[in-house]
Order: C-alpha cells, then sequence, then structure tokens
C-alpha cells in the first residue's frame, strides 16, 4: 500500500473517532476508556510478527513480551468492560 | 511478513480492515448502555478476527510459542480485572495505559533490530524505508512517553506517590528541551539511520513522560488519564503505519480521538485550557495558603437524624456526589439512603459533574456498581436547573463543583468553571469530613455559610449509614 493510501484511512477513521467518541453518553465515559485500551492492544499484531518472524533471538524474545503486554490489556480490558457494563442497569419499572 | 501479490495478501487485509469496522462498532455501541454490552462483544471479536489473522499467516512453528505468551497475559489480565475493586478504577486504566505504551516501545525495538521481517527495508540499498524510520520513532517515542506518564499517574492514583503536583525549576525549559532534542533526534535517524539516534529518542521519551506528569495534581488527572489515554492511541497508530496495517491504524486514530475528546471534554468542565493542565501545578498555592487566617463565619452543624428528618419530609433530593465519596466507598450506604426515601415517595435524583471523581465517568460507575439505575442519574447540564425546585441538595464528597465562586468571583482559581447549583436548593446538607480541608483548588466556599446550608461533620460512608439508620426507625 502506498503512504497516501494508508494516509487516507487514518485521516478518515480520526474523522469517523471523532464523531463516534461525541455520541457517546459521559455515564459510560470510564468504559469508554478501558474498551479503548483493549483495542489499542491490537498492537499486538506487531508483536505477533516479531516473535514469528524475526531473525535474531533478542527480537523474538521482544516480541514475545509484547505479546504477553498486550494479552494482559486485551483480556483484561474486555473483560472489565463486561463487568462495568454488566452494573448499568435501569430501574425497574412496576 | 505476507509476499507482496500472493493470492491471500487482499483477503488478509479485508481481514484487518473487517477488524478494524468492528472496534468502531466496539466504540459506538456506548452511546446508550443497552447497546453497550452487543458493542463489546463486537471489540471482542474484532481483536480475535485481528490477532487470528496475523497467526494464520505467519509461520507456524512459533505457534506454542505464542500460545504461552498470550495464555500468560491473558490469565493475569483477567484475574486483574475480575479482582480490582471500582474505586480503583482510575488507576487500573492507568496501568492498562503503561501496558500499551509499553508494548508499542516493545513493538518498534524489535521492527528496528529485524526490520527485514516487518517487511520495511528497501530492497536495493538493504536500509529501512524513510518514511518508515520517521514512524518507527515516533512510535516508540509516544509509546515511552505514554508507558513512563501512566506509570507516574498510576502511582498518583494508587497513593504510592503525593497527589500533589511536583514542581521542578525551569521545568518548562526542560521539557521543551526535551521534546526538541527528541524532534532532532528522530531527524538523525531519519536522516542517517544511526542506531544511536534511536535509542537516545526512546531514553529521552521515557525521561519526558516522567517529567510531564509528575508536576500535575490529582484532580487535575482526569484530564491525564485522557490525555495518556489518547497516546497510547497514536502510538498503536504510528506502527499501524510502520506495517501498514489497516486494523491498527483505525483503532490507533479512533483511541486517538477518543482520549482527546475526553481531554477536552474534561478541560471545559474545569473552564482551564489543555496548556495549562499540562503545564500542571494547580492547586500548590492551595497547601501553603492554609495557614493564613481565614475569616471566621458562622455556620450550622447538623445531626443524621436532622438530615434523615428533612429528607423524609422533603418532596425531591438531588444527590451530588464527588471524590469523597469514592475515598469512602459510600456508595453502597448511598443506594440504600436512596431507596428508603424513595419508598417514602421522595423523589431522588443524582446530579454528576463531569470532573468529579478522577477520571471521565469514574462517579457513574461507582454508582452503578452500587445498583443505582443509570436513568436517575444526571449529567450538569440536564439537571442544573432542577435544583431551584428541589428540597434538599444533598453534597457528599464534592466541593469544588458546588462553589458559587466559580460564577462571581473573578480572581478566583475556579472562576468560570461550570456548577451544579446546589445553592438555589431549598436546603443543602453538606457531607464533610471537617471545617478544615477546603477542597483542591483551596477555595473556601461559600455554600457551607449558607442559611439553608446544614453542615454533616464525619466521614461519607458513616454519615451516610447515621441516616439509614434514622431513616429506619
Amino acid at each position: 500500500m502506498d503512504f497516501i493510501a494508508i494516509l487516507s484511512i487514518f485521516v478518515l477513521a480520526c474523522f469517523v473517532g471523532y464523531y463516534v467518541v461525541w455520541s457517546v453518553t459521559p455515564a459510560l465515559h470510564t468504559p469508554l476508556m478501558a474498551v479503548t485500551n483493549a483495542i489499542s492492544s491490537v498492537i499486538i499484531v506487531g508483536a505477533l510478527i516479531a516473535t514469528t518472524e524475526a531473525q535474531s533471538e533478542s527480537a523474538q524474545w521482544l516480541g514475545f513480551a509484547g505479546v504477553v503486554l498486550a494479552s494482559i490489556n486485551i483480556f483484561g480490558g474486555f473483560a472489565v468492560t463486561e463487568r462495568m457494563l454488566a452494573m448499568y442497569k435501569k430501574k425497574e419499572r412496576k | 511478513m505476507m509476499i507482496p501479490g500472493s493470492a491471500l495478501a487482499p483477503l488478509v487485509a479485508l481481514a484487518y480492515l473487517i477488524s478494524g469496522v468492528l472496534f468502531i462498532l466496539a466504540l459506538r455501541g456506548l452511546s446508550s448502555p443497552e447497546s453497550s454490552q452487543r458493542g463489546n462483544r463486537f471489540g471482542m471479536l474484532g481483536m480475535f478476527i485481528a490477532v487470528g489473522t496475523t497467526i494464520a499467516t505467519h509461520d507456524a512453528v512459533a505457534l506454542p510459542k505464542l500460545g504461552l505468551a498470550i495464555v500468560i497475559g491473558g490469565v493475569i489480565g483477567f484475574v486483574i480485572a475480575r479482582k480490582i475493586a471500582m474505586t480503583a478504577m482510575p488507576q487500573l486504566v492507568a496501568a492498562f495505559h503503561s501496558l500499551v505504551g509499553l508494548a508499542a516501545v516493545v513493538v518498534g525495538v524489535a521492527a528496528f533490530l529485524n526490520p527485514a521481517s516487518f517487511g520495511i527495508i528497501d530492497e536495493l540499498t538493504g536500509a529501512i524505508h524513510g518514511a518508515s524510520r520517521v514512524e518507527m520513532a515516533l512510535g516508540v517515542a509516544i509509546g515511552a512517553i505514554t508507558f513512563s506518564g501512566s506509570v507516574i499517574a498510576f502511582l498518583k492514583l494508587n497513593g504510592n506517590m503525593s497527589g500533589k503536583p511536583i514542581l521542578l525549576p525551569a521545568r518548562h525549559v526542560i521539557n521543551l528541551a526535551a521534546l526538541a532534542a527528541i524532534l532532532f533526534f528522530t531527524f538523525g535517524f531519519w536522516h542517517s539511520q544511526a542506531p544511536m539516534d534511536f535509542w537516545i529518542v526512546v531514553a529521552l521519551s521515557f525521561v519526558i513522560g516522567f517529567l510531564l506528569i509528575i508536576p500535575i495534581g490529582g484532580a487535575d488527572m482526569p484530564v491525564v488519564v485522557s490525555m495518556l489515554n489518547s497516546y497510547s492511541g497514536w502510538a498503536a497508530a504510528a506502527m499501524g503505519f510502520t506495517l501498514e496495517n489497516t486494523a491498527m491504524i483505525i483503532t490507533g486514530a479512533l483511541v486517538g480521538s477518543s482520549g482527546a475528546i475526553l481531554s477536552y471534554i474534561m478541560c471545559r468542565a474545569m473552564n482551564r485550557s489543555f496548556l495549562s493542565v499540562i503545564a500542571g501545578g494547580f492547586g500548590a498555592e492551595a497547601a501553603s495558603g492554609d495557614g493564613e487566617a481565614r475569616e471566621q463565619r458562622p455556620w450550622k452543624r447538623g445531626s443524621a437524624e436532622d438530615a434523615a428528618f428533612l429528607m423524609k419530609q422533603a418532596d425531591s433530593v438531588i444527590i451530588v456526589p464527588g471524590y469523597g465519596m469514592a475515598v469512602s466507598q459510600a456508595q453502597h450506604a448511598l443506594r440504600e439512603m436512596g431507596d428508603m426515601l424513595k419508598k417514602e415517595g421522595v423523589s431522588v435524583k443524582y446530579a454528576i459533574h463531569p470532573v468529579a471523581g478522577r477520571m471521565p465517568g469514574h462517579m457513574n460507575v461507582l454508582l452503578a456498581e452500587a445498583n443505582v439505575p443509570y436513568d436517575e442519574v444526571f449529567e450538569l447540564e440536564d439537571i442544573n436547573s432542577e435544583f431551584a425546585q428541589t428540597d434538599v441538595a444533598f453534597v457528599i464528597g464534592a466541593n469544588d463543583v458546588t462553589n458559587p465562586a466559580a460564577k462571581t468571583d473573578k480572581t478566583s482559581p475556579i472562576y468560570g468553571m461550570p456548577i451544579l447549583d446546589v445553592a438555589n436548593a431549598k436546603t443543602v446538607l453538606f457531607v464533610k469530613r471537617s471545617m478544615g480541608g477546603v477542597g483542591y483548588a483551596g477555595v473556601d466556599n461559600d455554600v457551607f455559610y449558607m442559611d439553608n446550608t446544614m453542615m454533616l461533620l464525619a466521614d461519607a460512608k458513616k454519615m451516610v449509614e447515621d441516616i439509614v439508620k434514622s431513616l429506619g426507625h
């Protein structure tokens, strides 16, 4: 992919992010931070590549460490978001 | 790396795109509590697709090693997420930010050591692409700043380090110089691909992250946490550019703008510019000014019984929680109090100021944890006009966000900050530990001395429990 194509995706995604985040209800701002934490750990992709492809031993272990770190975040982030979201309940209407 | 032009390449790119879209849907779901859980599942699915695609398209020999790493990380993350107390959420989020930052640094360094396996070298010269050099240097720089900044934020929020701002002399000069140096060595790395330049960028970035956060005080933490959230996104995006990975770029942009918007909302709620928050030092004068003889004004002290009686007689009560409620873990007792009042036919609502607590939405999560229905919880602009028709405003652990000086006193450090107009209610019950402390900004609050205010001096949780007891009689 050429640089401009990637840049276009990035710029458009910034706009999408802008509008999507403004529509998040303030009551859910803490879960928002937790879930953004989890998804930004998609950086695990880079760590996975380093672990599998790197020729040098040191880079492989760096990759391994990266996978562990990002996995903590992915599992922790999604699980804690799930836990928080389950607490938001409506009034029981009788 | 995928062989460019292989038959699978478009499918792989498509898979990453799909996971990017699923992440957008995950955030979209948060527009209301009903759709939020489905949104979170979309996020999980997106992550599963991204990880699965990467593993499926790469050498399977390393599979056991990858599995081991994911299991180690996964178990740690999962256990933490299960066990963590809701009141500790701000420090948990800070800790998670630091991990994203560190992971970005690790990936950047791995890419630097092994550019060939990331497909970022020029076939002819064997050097790393110029653009990739810049992206890599920026990625590790932002990642390192996120890491060390978040560690400091974590220590402050967790109480391992004083919440008071630590002010170094000439800190602005030091910070700007460090920032300039990072840019200079990034340029150097782009120019010559000298390893030394790369390592200097990494080291300086760790230092500047640390320097940026130590002068920022506890109550400004909502801004800091949001800002670091934003940085972690930009770090992921920079790495996405290096790896030409759409999922990472889309996610980075989403998270980056999300954190930026939250920072903006927090700053607006304090009427402070982002720069002044980042420059730090707010609330530092408060500590020194405490010794001054404050004018002694008469105020009324009430008991739990008085409070219970007043609220029982009322038609409507608005509860205003603040950081103090989180500190004393009073949310469950508070909900019990609300339930008993509702049984007496009193209308009970909660009013939340955007910067109440230590992170965006902090109070909402705690109330949700205590089973307060979210449709009884209102944001500042939705409920502020109602105070005038309300019998009792019950302020618990909040102070600055109710201070009328923000409207009337131009010299006040909180002037211009939107506040909850509790003073307009017929009666104000103000739960506070003592008359000594005057909130974070160090400003006296006129609400304490109003004729219709009754001060309830005690630990927040203890006071609410006593009120619940009296209501039971």
